[in-house]
């Protein structure tokens, strides 16, 4: 394998960022610009086989400022586009940049679809459960009952949660990973890249305009963080809080939350993470919790190894197909079949 | 047995026609394709409703294929027949105004019972009167009874016994026209030899049943001949317009050098493309059946972007919801042939019917000043020439193309003397491979005004493109005005070049006749066969076909002048003559217009054009 070795200024382009300061998409476009360099020397890919496609809305921009192979498409359609740029080339390393309503609503179609053929692309799918780019709707993913423009009296929808989309299709990878956790959010990618498949990394963005904070619960400090979400690694005991003295057991088929050394629960009746199982239901469950019962869970939740990958498949069947048929080119297929001789 | 009063014929039409479920299209493209060998012209209609299996015996379940062929080359499927075959009272009563008048009819006798005859409609028990058939040559035989006689040693379940009634059928018309036995039977071998050994014997054995019962019976006084056509020398084959499009993207794609991909979604009636292009992994194609028609032209243009030669393929409401995307094409300049199958509309319309009503959102159907290079094919083989150039302007031009077709070339057959490849131009698209100097610009143009093609993957070519209006050289975002302004002409200029490379159109007839027709698409058949027609009385007519609709070719301006009356005549309310008033300001358009679902009749033209003359 050729060795490749990048630095993040390497994938910076001429542009200005154009989002608003304190958007928590800069803190993505930092952390992709840290992990195409490893991904580059892990899996030995030249920068110039990076594409990325985007769809539309403010973190669809992301394209423009990476120096990348990019496509900045229309609105839902960046993974349908992505699709077709794999099939025609599975050479190439392909990552769709997508928000809450560019891929839950308008494409949600493509999404799941996406996922359901488990096509080899890295997506990012940036959730500040807002439209920003139109200036402060509710989307997909917008808490019930939020007041916004277009819900001046609050929403009587409940969103998606992205991750049980995502499990539900029967999704081979989902990682969550929080704006403000750089280093969290490049290991992520890293690993959503060395899965073979689709990977959906959500991102809990903040919109600093018309969502403020919308994360913040359980995402606004470091401190918040610690006590509030888990982060899942694989092998690894279910763990969270200061310390790591609150951890995750399964009982009576629920989920629940415990503190070692409490009520008799000793580090042994932790769960023990499995992002490999195939089984989607604990992974689920994980990608379900919401605060204030659960912690949110981030990290790499579920990473199963499917050999059925779309693009792949399609290059196989077609050289099996070529490998056995008698029609070689055109001329040979015009006149395959039934034909006659006028004299 | 012999046929001993045999009348040769210039050119015979046949009908075949019963419920959907009766095999009918079977049937028929059998007849045509025994013809196709024996060397005849033919040209086919298949006529069947959109719904699979509609209420059996009920005018609205029944299908039909018509046949049309001839001792020279046969423009059409014809408008009237000479033979009608209806397998039940139902296909009779529906197929009774295509009758000629003078037409022999077979009706399968088992079926005239009174539910069927109330089933299809009739207010008597008495079809044959009251559809006004006396002085007909009509035939009734037993066609259900002689079936199952012929093969009541067999063993077979009684619904596979019905199902060869279609073949004793056949054989029955194998003999009034004097055609060989010898293909339809090779082919069921084919088809149910190996799987079914004892119906593929049944079907064979109907064949010669039917055929044994019209020569052994004294009903068919005649029988008739249509000699061989004087086609030109050369390997022939059937082909409809639906694979000779998929065969013509294929063909654009070895000429191009370039891996052909499909992004698509099953729409009548333009699913047999894709399924074409499916099976054609031999040759290299991909296809992706996407999840919605939107999906479809994405995937596709995901596809182009990446450096295949792509394609996507539709009907008109399929082309409604691709709109934005062809929009994004235009405005990424990346090339695709988007192929629209028209049928009836608006809406879900008709959809196994034809129409040529998808004109105007072809030329216009998309937001912003958006143009797209409109290509017409014009009868089922040259789906494969038009497919070919469609492919070869996108590619050459960097321009997203409309392949318009519709549903009556579509699935209509002919046969066709096949090309060879070597006779076909090379495809040149400007693909960029390395940065000559500098920083790579993706919207430097040749002087076609087409872009770089710079594929994902070449080093040193990373750029970003996007739906968003473009630095008319870089490619970054602008919103410079004056850019905005520069690029939207650039983009309109690039399309009317186009016209620099299209033939010149000709005109069929004198260059001052009394009447010039004016076509497009999958009308010419009829028309040609029309003015042709009027000619050979001696009339001052003449036809002008276009295949190319934006641009215009250079040179339809001249050949407008001089005529009397100009008609332009389509299977719309008027949408070429808009587009051509709107051009050609100094002409007056007349117009001939049919929004029937069905083809043009020669009959109907001629009466009109007479009427002009």
């Amino acid at each position: 394998m050729a060795e490749y070795k990048y630095t993040p200024a390497d994938f910076k382009s001429d542009q200005i960022v154009k989002w608003c300061p304190g958007c928590g998409d800069h803190a993505i476009l930092n952390a992709v610009q840290r992990a195409l360099p490893e991904v580059a020397e892990k899996l030995g890919i030249p920068h110039n086989k990076f594409t990325f496609v985007s769809g539309i809305g403010c973190s669809s921009r992301f394209i423009y400022y990476m120096k990348i192979f990019g496509f900045h498409t229309i609105h839902g359609r960046a993974n349908a586009v992505a699709t077709g740029i794999k099939v025609a080339n599975p050479d190439l390393s392909v990552w769709v940049c997508s928000g809450d309503g560019d891929s839950l609503a308008i494409g949600g179609n493509h999404f799941i679809h996406a996922i359901r053929r488990n096509i080899d692309l890295n997506m990012i799918l940036f959730n500040n459960e807002i439209y920003g780019l139109t200036k402060g709707q509710y989307s997909p993913t917008t808490k019930l009952g939020k007041i916004t423009k277009t819900s001046p009296f609050g929403t009587v929808e409940k969103p998606f949660n992205p991750g049980e989309l995502v499990i539900g299709a029967k999704g081979t990878f989902f990682a969550r990973t929080i704006d403000m956790e750089v280093m969290l959010t490049k290991d992520c990618l890293v690993a959503a890249a060395e899965h073979k498949g689709m990977a959906v990394v959500e991102a809990l963005v903040n919109c600093v305009i018309f969502n403020d904070k919308t994360h913040a619960l359980f995402a606004g400090d470091k401190a918040t963080r610690t006590e509030n979400t888990i982060t899942l690694r694989h092998g690894e005991k279910m763990l969270f809080g200061k310390d790591n003295q609150k951890g995750l057991v399964f009982e009576n088929m629920r989920l629940k939350v415990v503190t070692i050394g409490e009520d008799g629960y000793t580090l042994d009746d932790v769960l023990t993470h499995d992002a490999h199982t195939e089984d989607t239901t604990l992974h689920s469950m994980l990608a379900a919790m919401k605060y204030p019962e659960y912690p949110v869970a981030v990290g790499v939740i579920r990473d199963v190894k499917d050999a059925q990958i779309y693009d792949e498949k399609v290059e196989e069947q077609v050289k099996e197909v070529q490998a056995t048929s008698k029609i070689k080119c055109v001329d040979d297929l015009l006149r395959s079949g039934e034909t006659w001789e006028i004299e | 047995m012999g046929n001993l009063n045999v009348k040769e014929l210039k050119d015979v039409v046949i009908r075949f026609s019963g419920d959907s479920g009766d095999g009918m299209q079977l049937t028929g493209t059998l007849f045509s394709n025994t013809s196709a060998l024996k060397g005849n012209g033919i040209s086919t209609f298949p006529d069947y409703p959109a719904e699979i299996r509609a209420p059996q015996g009920t005018v609205a379940g029944v299908s039909g294929f018509q046949v049309h062929i001839g001792n020279s080359e046969v423009t059409n499927p014809g408008d009237y027949c000479d033979a009608l075959i209806a397998m039940n009272p139902a296909a009779l009563k529906a197929n009774r105004k295509w009758l000629k008048k003078d037409a022999t009819v077979i009706l399968d006798g088992d079926t005239l019972t009174e539910e069927n005859i109330k089933k299809a409609g009739f207010s008597t028990l008495d079809p044959i009167a009251e559809l006004g058939l006396e002085g007909y040559n009509v035939v009734i035989p037993e066609i259900t009874t002689m079936t199952k006689a012929a093969l009541a040693d067999m063993g077979l379940d009684n619904k596979s016994v019905g199902k060869c009634k279609n073949m004793f059928a056949l054989g029955i018309c194998f003999y009034i026209f004097n055609q060989p036995e010898d293909y339809a039977k090779r082919y069921i071998d084919t088809k149910f030899a190996k799987k079914n050994p004892a119906i593929a014997e049944a079907n064979k054995r109907a064949i010669d049943a039917g055929y044994n019962y019209a020569a052994n019976t004294h009903q068919f006084a005649n029988t008739y001949k249509v000699d061989a056509a004087n086609l030109e020398k050369g390997t022939y084959r059937s082909i409809n317009g639906n694979v000779a499009t998929a065969w013509g993207l294929c063909a654009a794609s070895e000429k191009a050098g370039l891996p052909l991909f499909c992004g698509s979604y099953p729409i009548t009636p333009a699913t047999v493309i894709l399924e074409e292009l499916a099976k054609r992994k031999d040759l290299g194609v991909k296809t992706v059946q996407a999840e919605d028609e939107i999906a479809g032209i994405c995937t596709s243009i995901g596809a182009a972007y990446a450096g295949n030669f792509a394609v996507t393929t539709t009907s008109g409401p399929g082309l409604s919801l691709k709109s934005e995307a062809m929009g994004l094409a235009v405005m990424a300049e990346l090339p695709l042939v988007v192929v629209d199958v028209q049928r009836g509309g608006p809406s879900t319309g008709l959809p196994t019917k034809t129409e040529q009503s998808d004109l105007m959102q072809a030329l216009y159907g998309r937001n912003g000043e958006c143009p797209m290079v409109v290509v017409a094919a014009s009868s089922p083989s040259d789906c494969f020439h038009y497919a070919f150039m469609a492919s070869k302007i996108a590619m050459e031009h960097m321009t997203p193309v409309i392949l318009l077709t519709d549903g009556f070339i579509a699935n209509g057959s002919e046969p066709w003397k096949v090309p060879s490849m070597k006779d076909y131009p090379q495809i040149n698209p400007p693909i960029v491979e390395r940065v000559e100097d500098g920083e790579f610009m993706p919207y430097k143009r040749n002087e076609k005004l087409a872009r770089g093609w710079a594929f994902p993957g070449k080093e040193g070519l990373e750029h970003r493109i996007g739906g968003l209006e473009k630095d008319h050289l870089k490619g970054s975002i602008s919103y410079d005005p004056a850019n905005h302004q520069e690029m939207t002409r650039t983009r309109a200029e690039k399309v009317a070049r186009v016209a620099d490379v299209l033939p010149k159109p000709e005109i069929m007839g004198e260059s001052n006749a009394d009447v010039l027709v004016v076509g497009w698409g999958g009308t010419r058949g009829h028309l040609q066969s029309a003015v042709s027609d009027l000619q050979q009385e001696g009339k001052s007519i003449a036809l002008l076909h276009l295949n190319y609709l934006n641009p215009l070719p250079h040179g339809v301006k001249e050949l407008l002048q001089g005529h009397k009356h100009i008609v332009v005549c389509e299977l719309n309310e008027g949408q070429a003559a808009a587009y051509l008033r709107q051009n050609f300001q100094e002409f007056t358009f007349e117009q001939y217009n049919k929004t029937e679902g069905q083809p043009f009749t020669v009959v109907e033209l001629k009466e009109k054009f007479n009427s002009l003359l």
